[in-house]
């Protein structure tokens, strides 16, 4: 399963703009696979997408709407993008400022598909 | 929050703010309870801290035993409550710290805070004092007058 997931980061991590591309554990914050590129710190962007993941989901619930399917976080010289993978699974990916946001979440839903 | 150490206090605080962790303890390996939050008896703290301690000593046996390097932390997750176990070396001496969260934050957001004020630590701790030998005798006495001073009886 972790190979299957190396291979889809890899792939993601190849798009133009890209810089990581990680498995996270949703409860937990813990990361299950990473591609990343060196000097990014993997772990606290896990720990902390997946709690900003987990707030929205709630104040999303609490809205009365379904639990989010996708978060885009906009940064002056970067994006993160949180999709679920799975009830207990979410895919991070990390962004320059040349990163085709629409490709990119094109490519993070198939590989949500092929990884399921 | 209660601290015995002034330069404990500082790192401790942010910590809790970040990690929004319910319980948590630092204490040395020699039983002596640096700071504590969370904790509203000395008898829950001094069941704590001797549970900690002593969860520590075994693993480390266990990773003795096993050949590899000792384990650097140990969580256990419940159904409401998790626990992060985790021991790290300061110029005056060994600490251990015990953090129990709950369900509005989780281990990874603990455990990157938790780093991070051990980073914060060092930097803060002071190059004087005493690296305390630890006995089994010591353990208690020390636990004791920690516990003494942070709960004034």
């Amino acid at each position: 399963m972790t190979e299957t997931y190396r291979e889809s980061l890899e792939g993601l991590s190849r798009l133009r703009g890209i810089t990581g591309a990680m498995m996270v554990s949703a409860d937990d914050g813990l990361v299950v696979a990473e591609s990343l590129m060196e000097g990014i710190p993997g772990e606290a962007v896990a720990a902390l997408a997946a709690s900003l993941m987990r707030r929205m989901g709630t104040a999303v619930s609490a809205a009365g709407f379904a639990l989010p399917s996708f978060m885009h976080l906009q940064a002056a010289v970067g994006a993160l993008l949180v999709v679920p993978a799975g009830p207990d699974t979410l895919l991070i990916i990390i962004g320059d400022q040349n990163v085709n946001l629409g490709l990119a979440r094109i490519e993070m839903l198939q590989a949500v598909e092929q990884m399921a | 929050m209660r601290a015995l150490e002034p330069w404990v206090e500082e790192p401790l605080m942010t910590f809790l703010s970040e990690s929004e962790a319910r319980l948590t303890l630092l204490m040395t390996s020699a039983g002596q309870v640096v700071a504590q939050h969370g904790f509203t008896r000395a008898v829950d703290i001094m069941a704590a801290a001797a549970l900690g301690a002593a969860i520590l000593s075994s693993t480390e046996e266990m990773a003795r035993v096993l050949g590899v390097r000792p384990f650097r932390a140990l969580t256990h997750q419940g159904q409401s409550h998790g626990v992060f176990l985790s021991a790290f070396e300061t110029p005056r001496g060994r600490l251990l710290g015990l953090v129990v969260y709950g369900h509005d934050t989780s281990l990874g957001v603990v455990k990157l805070f938790f780093d991070r004020m051990v980073d914060d630590l060092m930097v803060n701790v002071p190059l004087e004092g005493r690296k305390t030998q630890v006995l089994a005798e010591n353990f208690e006495n020390e636990l004791h007058s920690s516990l003494r001073a942070l709960f004034g009886r």
